[in-house]
């Protein structure tokens, strides 16, 4: 079953073709990479599938609904989360706010004055579940500005997973990370992996053939190829433009 | 934690202020001093003002250059009520309240599109075409202004006079700082204070930035329409003049002064904004100058203004209990 269905999604910047009729079918459960070399347009995928950025043609489904031109909001409370390739978390707040906040958007709303957001059980039972699953427990109580980098993207992870998502779309988690930090991540992913359907970006090639069910090759705006890591090694093109090797 | 946080600086210093304010009027009718209690109600009343504006400035990020246009609809509102005969206070602040509502509603919805430069500019632009607008009204006195015939009452209780006004600001106060206390760790708040920190994140969450800073904005205006009903009953006087952009600017200063985006510094920037002014004009008419270069430094040295320096101290004193984790000082 499809949990996230592209058809001939495009988008343009005047006459550059950004995505170029990109159609996916991500599998309910599956852990799906997508790769591609700089500027091929990953993350304005990304964008049109969080809906930070509108589409100019196509369409997207997300769990048997359409959502094209869903806001972002709309799409975050029915599952969709997304986390960035460049952090994007509230500096001042501590890693426990930071969470619960994320959690209080899917499972509270705004619109509560008066008691505290920590004071709400489920909130605050969320936000410290995806605290520990992201490795930051011992830090819940700091305050985010002061987080070292790769901190600073376990929380960009806790955030999505604090909003108790379906579906999450990964930009790049392990950008900027050491091989040490990536290896960690790696296996909190791999510890993630059924209980939500993914999408990743990532460059990390390690982490990439070691996680993902499936993986999609973006070159130029458009998907050359879908399949399995071996296929993925295996197809001359996917060598030729992306892994850097020349075909004979 | 909770027990705690009470009995550090940052929190006993403008309670203990504040006890200290609600026996103003007794200390000056005992002394004889009517002129203190009067003061101290403007100060009061400022406080009420610049912590409404708290709620846009500082917790929403929002610039508003304009928010004397609702100090003025709430002065008006008594005003006008007044000139047409209507004394019931509840139907003064009835008034105030919904017609600041409905212009923070079209002013934000407008301004809101917008950011930065272009926010404070057009909150500018609506304040002082309110302004202008009470100017041409020479039915209501145009720019003379209108005195207030009969003040706000409720039920047995009148606005009538200065210690009445002034208990009834200091309540108020109490209300708003309260109030803002609890709406900062709540979620309304935290959505708030998250989209001045990143805006794009809080949509991304679920949640709707746009319309938590609306509703932040509406009900910023709504509360300094409510100083604004005590202004015009102080005074028994209401002019353009309160809607003066000047007047946006000094709640802005309060805010800054005081500490922005915490709880209790724009009822400390009032108290400190007031009581500068009424010592160096003791010294020099040319209090300006004075004044302008304290403001400048507390903006440039002082991030958090007076409630900053009241942080901290909180951390160079040993915390009494369990020992909270405090954020250390960021350069």
């Amino acid at each position: 079953m499809a949990a996230l269905q592209t058809e001939n999604l495009v988008r343009r910047y005047g006459a550059l073709l950004v995505t170029d009729n990109v159609s996916l079918d991500i599998r309910s459960g599956e852990l799906h990479a997508l790769i591609g070399p700089n500027g091929a347009g990953k993350t304005t995928l990304i964008n049109q599938l969080s809906g930070e950025l509108r589409s100019n043609a196509g369409r997207i489904h997300f769990d048997g609904q359409e959502i094209t031109s869903a806001p972002v909001h709309q799409r975050a409370r029915s599952g969709l989360l997304r986390s960035y390739q460049i952090t994007s978390i509230f500096e001042e707040f501590t890693v426990l706010e930071n969470a619960a906040l994320a959690a209080v958007g899917t499972s509270l709303n705004a619109w509560r004055f008066w008691r505290p957001m920590l004071d709400d059980s489920r909130a605050r039972a969320a936000a410290e579940e995806a605290v520990e699953v992201a490795g930051l427990t011992a830090f819940a109580e700091t305050v985010a500005g002061e987080l070292a980098y790769g901190q600073r993207r376990q929380l960009e992870l806790a955030m999505t997973l604090a909003a108790k998502p379906k579906f999450l779309l990964l930009d790049e988690p392990m950008a900027g990370m050491s091989a040490k930090e990536s290896a960690a991540v790696t296996e909190l992913l791999r510890g993630l992996k059924r209980r939500y359907t993914i999408l990743l970006v990532e460059h990390d090639m390690d982490a990439v053939f070691a996680l993902a069910d499936r993986i999609s090759v973006l070159v130029y705006g458009r998907v050359i190829f879908t399949g399995t890591a071996d296929e993925i090694r295996a197809h001359p093109e996917v060598r030729a433009v992306y892994l850097g090797e020349e075909t004979d | 934690m909770k027990t705690s946080s009470a009995f550090r600086p940052s929190t006993w210093i403008p309670l203990l202020l504040l006890g200290l304010l609600a026996i103003v009027p007794t200390v000056a009718s005992g002394f004889d001093q009517p002129y203190w209690t009067a003061f101290f109600a403007r100060i009061l009343i400022y406080a009420v003002a610049a912590s409404a504006l708290n709620l846009a400035l500082g917790y929403g990020g929002l610039v508003s250059f304009g928010h004397a246009l609702f100090l003025g609809i709430g002065a008006y509102a008594v005003g006008l009520c007044a000139f047409h005969g209507i004394g019931s206070g509840w139907l003064h602040l009835l008034v105030a309240v919904a017609a600041a509502a409905a212009a923070a509603l079209v002013i934000g919805a407008i301004s809101l599109r917008t950011s930065g430069m272009a926010f404070i500019m057009i909150t500018l632009a609506f304040a002082q075409m309110g302004y202008f607008l009470l100017v041409s009204l020479k039915h209501y006195g145009g720019d003379d202004g209108l005195s207030v015939g009969s003040t706000s009452r409720f039920g047995p209780f009148d606005l009538g006079s200065t210690s009445a006004v002034y208990y009834a600001a200091w309540l108020v106060l109490v209300a708003i700082l309260w109030s803002m206390a609890r709406v900062r760790v709540a979620p309304f708040g935290m959505a708030l204070r998250g989209a001045r920190q990143n805006v794009k994140r809080v949509d991304a969450i679920g949640l709707q930035a746009h319309h938590v800073r609306l509703v932040a904005f509406v009900l910023s205006g709504m509360a300094c329409a409510v100083a604004g009903v005590l202004l015009a009953n102080l005074n028994a006087f209401v002019s353009p003049s309160t809607l003066a952009w000047t007047v946006s600017g000094e709640l802005i200063v309060m805010v800054v002064l005081g500490g922005i985006g915490t709880v209790f510094g724009p009822f400390l920037g009032a108290l400190l904004f007031f009581v500068l002014e009424e010592v160096l004009k003791g010294f020099t008419e040319h209090w300006m100058a004075v004044f302008g270069p304290v403001v400048v430094l507390v903006a440039l040295f002082g991030r958090r203004g007076i409630a900053g320096w009241l942080e901290a101290l909180n951390r160079k004193r040993p915390s009494p209990g369990p020992p909270d984790i405090v954020a250390p000082g960021r350069a």
